[in-house]
């Protein structure tokens, strides 16, 4: 009963991660970080997820309140959306990493607007790659859960 | 404070000396705690031992405490507490450990700023694994030769000590670099390259004796392995191929070893200088062309000697020179390089070359696939690896491997790039289109070669194709014969000046083919600033319809050897021989590499390497790469230069001079010349004009 439903959701999983790599949420860099996942390290990709979530977050904070300033101050800007770059590519949030490209042009070119047009688009991408994150990380402990079960 | 000591490990920690890279002791610097996670993650893979900290100030604190807990550092470019280029220079020059730069931006002021710094790589996130399974190999470069020492390979163990070169080892493979001071100080002594040296700055102190790769015994080399084909080249068969007395079957594995890498790196770089060349935009064409100067700047050392065997030459892959560059413009150089080898390609080559500029020194990266394709790395090289490719049986075949896309990308973004490599004598068709360049160049396969380029293996390899491009393409500048002959030709040929502006011009008759053969067959005797004398045009005579066939002539011939001596010098002199446009171009050449030098940061740095590293290399024997910059190494490279010619690179002094990027002019000139070749129209010098062709690629 339980190879049934662990093979399920080990389907499930794979569609999962297909969709996004298909959709361009998730890049490659994401199987080098699979990849990383082993024995000795049995748990690294879920610390990774939930350390970026956290950072991620907190960037957006960041961002969000000095988009809001009177006088923008873009040089800050744009450290910090270098940062969440830095993380989203790490990562291979491919559709975040783009989002965070546009911000930056947006911050040099000083243009206000467009920089709160991008940095919508990063919040969006954000929370899509979040959440498929989290269903794929709950698939995956329920899997693991179910294997030790065996 | 040296610690010299330190080889690999000191003080036995961790004792992965033993197994080295295994166990090396990295520390990884980064303020993204996502980024330093999956760093250490990556770096324990690698089978490394990792500490990590994420504030910059903890680190150098870390380092204080015992340099000798850590072989090599990596650091984050952007952090809150320190800048990571101030980190970078302190390590340099508190520890002396090699530092790799880490930045989610690969803005190629940035790369540069890190080279200038002293970065030995410059790596993008995300960080692939590969990457990182090469950093080991700046750790080696860093220890002294003598510790390092191995029984032939003296090229890559460069310690970084001596040669004084810019301090910064160059991002781009410092295998590059390292040979390049090698050669350069081989240069000074021997144009030979009898030394291949370990020490750069002391050729003598070498421990123990090994077997000096000559130009000429390199171009033996490359030329059996094409013959047998790079993946069946084993080197028993190579051994007795080559035949030559006192070689050893363990002498030729090392070399082999070596080559391999060297082809490895280039194409590797080519793709990395393809995507920075790109990136470049209108800098890069300038920067190429620095690079492809470089290229032949150390083409010509190479050839100092005597010729330079068209096997060395094509094994000399552009891409050696580009290494140096290290950033980005290596990287593209390499690709272009490579691509550029190829004997059609030639030309575009030395458009791509220009472009490359910047890429140059990433171009040599190890172009495996062409067989002796050494050149390909380095647009301009390219001309003139075919050239030397010649030598060896496969007359450019070889070099068709270049064809690598990475090339093309390059070129395309510098346009002027375009005809920048004469020297493939094909190219001149190609001069037209940057994308010629490019294929030659893009053989090689870059991979991100300059920036993190691990300077291939094949350094030496590299060097000297690189030197021999440059020597190619300063051949052609410089007076030499090739500017004679060039001006011959292009006027025999009457190549009216407007028809330099044509590309189409070139591709007709403008350059009697023979010339093109004839310069690049230059023996070797043109090494100093004695003209370039076409001796074998037979062998070219054929190939000037068939750019490949340029290149190959040339390279049978040696005669680029001399013909980068030549055009060394003719670059800064002759310039005028040409119907006015093309030494106009040259001018522009020169000016624009170094214009382009200094234009891009990076291209500058690179330039400066590849000079150095190009001249060099020849000379020593070891492929340098590293096209002598331009400008920076120059003086290093001068001397050597000077000793053959007065190498490209002293044109490029005139960076200050022309910086239009105004390649366009010299493009025309360059493909109406190689058309001109080609068609035979008239026989301009005897090989001299010939060169001519390629120099004026290598010009640009």
């Amino acid at each position: 009963m339980n190879h049934m439903a662990i093979a399920a959701l080990k389907t499930q999983r794979r569609n999962l991660v297909q969709s996004m790599f298909d959709e361009g949420v998730l890049d490659n860099q994401f199987n080098q970080l699979q990849d990383l996942q082993d024995s000795s390290n049995p748990n690294f990709v879920e610390e990774v997820i939930a350390l970026f979530c956290n950072d991620a977050e907190r960037i957006i904070t960041e961002l969000n309140r000095y988009l809001n300033d009177q006088n923008v101050d873009f040089s800050k800007l744009d450290s910090y959306v270098h940062q969440l770059k830095g993380s989203s590519s790490s990562i291979g949030a491919y559709r975040l990493k783009l989002a965070c490209v546009n911000l930056r042009q947006a911050s040099e070119e000083r243009n206000k607007e467009e920089c709160a047009g991008a940095f919508n688009s990063i919040r969006r991408e954000y929370y899509v790659v979040r959440s498929k994150l989290q269903v794929l990380m709950q698939l995956e402990r329920h899997i693991v859960n179910l294997e030790n079960q065996q | 404070m040296t610690m010299e000591e330190k080889m690999g490990g000191s003080g036995g920690e961790d004792g992965g000396k033993d197994r080295f890279p295994i166990g090396m002791r990295v520390l990884a610097v980064d303020d993204d705690p996502i980024c330093l996670k999956v760093l250490e993650n990556l770096l324990r893979k690698c089978q490394y031992h990792v500490t990590t900290t994420n504030q910059a100030i903890t680190a150098l604190k870390m380092l204080r405490e015992n340099r000798n807990r850590y072989d090599l550092v990596i650091s984050d470019v952007n952090m809150p507490d320190m800048d990571g280029f101030k980190l970078l220079e302190l390590v340099g020059l508190e520890m002396d450990l090699p530092v790799i730069m880490l930045s989610a931006h690969s803005d190629t002021k940035l790369v540069m700023k890190g080279i200038t710094h002293g970065a030995c790589d410059y790596l993008l996130k995300p960080v692939r694994i590969e990457e990182l399974k090469n950093i080991w190999q700046h750790v080696v470069r860093k220890k002294k030769p003598d510790s390092l020492d191995h029984s032939n390979s003296a090229n890559q163990d460069k310690a970084q000590g001596g040669p004084g070169e810019a301090g910064p080892t160059s991002t781009c493979s410092s295998d590059q670099k390292v040979n390049k001071k090698r050669k350069d100080q081989s240069e000074d002594e021997d144009e030979d390259g009898e030394d291949n040296g370990h020490e750069n700055e002391d050729p003598s102190a070498q421990k123990k004796p090994r077997v000096v790769w000559s130009v000429e015994l390199h171009r033996k080399f490359v030329s059996a392995v094409n013959q047998l084909g790079l993946d069946k080249a084993v080197p028993k068969k190579i051994l007795d191929l080559m035949n030559v007395e006192g070689l050893t079957r363990e002498n030729v594995a090392s070399h082999l070893q070596k080559y391999r890498l060297y082809l490895k790196r280039l194409s590797s770089v080519a793709t990395q200088q393809a995507n920075m060349v790109a990136a470049l935009g209108s800098k890069d064409p300038s920067y190429l062309r620095m690079g492809s100067l470089d290229g032949f700047g150390d083409f010509r050392t190479l050839t100092g000697p005597g010729r330079l065997s068209s096997a060395s030459l094509s094994s000399y892959q552009p891409g050696g020179m580009f290494g140096r560059l290290n950033s980005s413009a290596a990287l593209s150089l390499r690709g272009i390089s490579s691509g550029a080898i190829q004997p059609g390609h030639s030309q575009t080559l030395n458009s791509s070359i220009n472009g490359l500029g910047k890429i140059q020194p990433a171009v040599l990266p190890a172009n495996q696939n062409q067989n002796g394709t050494l050149f390909q790395g380095i647009p301009t090289s390219v001309g003139l690896d075919q050239l030397s490719q010649n030598n060896s049986s496969n007359p450019f075949g070889e070099f068709n491997h270049v064809n690598d896309p990475n090339v093309f990308g390059i070129g395309t973004n510098f346009p002027d790039a375009r005809v920048a490599v004469v020297s493939s004598s094909n190219t001149v068709p190609t001069v037209s289109g940057n994308p010629l360049l490019l294929q030659a160049n893009t053989q090689q396969t870059h991979s991100g070669a300059f920036g993190n380029q691990s300077t291939h293996g094949l350094t030496s390899l590299n060097q000297e194709s690189f030197d021999m491009h440059v020597r190619g393409s300063s051949n052609f500048l410089d007076r030499g014969r090739c500017s004679e002959n060039w001006q011959g030709a292009v006027q025999l040929s009457s190549f009216p000046s407007n028809s330099l502006s044509t590309s189409e011009a070139f591709n007709h008759e403008q350059l009697p083919t023979n010339n093109l053969r004839e310069c690049i067959s230059w023996p070797s005797s043109h090494l100093s600033n004695s003209p370039l004398d076409l001796t074998s045009p037979t062998a070219n005579s054929a190939s000037l319809e068939d750019p490949r066939r340029m290149s190959q002539v040339g390279l049978n011939n040696n005669a680029i050897q001399n013909i980068d001596y030549t055009t060394k010098q003719q670059w800064g002199d002759q310039r005028h021989d040409y119907n006015g446009n093309m030494n106009r171009s040259f001018c522009r050449v020169d000016s624009l590499v170094s214009s382009s030098r200094s234009v891009v940061d990076q291209g500058n740095v690179v330039n400066d390497k590849l000079n150095d590293v190009s001249l060099f290399s020849e000379i020593s024997g070891d492929c340098a790469f590293v096209l002598p910059h331009l400008e920076g190494e120059k003086s290093g490279l001068d001397t050597k230069l000077r000793s053959n010619e007065d190498i490209l690179f002293e044109q490029t002094k005139p960076q200050d001079g022309f910086s239009q990027n105004n390649f366009e002019p010299l493009e025309s000139i360059m493909m109406s010349m190689i058309k001109s070749e080609q068609n035979n129209e008239s026989p301009l010098m005897d090989g001299e004009f010939g060169f001519d062709a390629y120099s004026l690629g290598s010009c640009i």
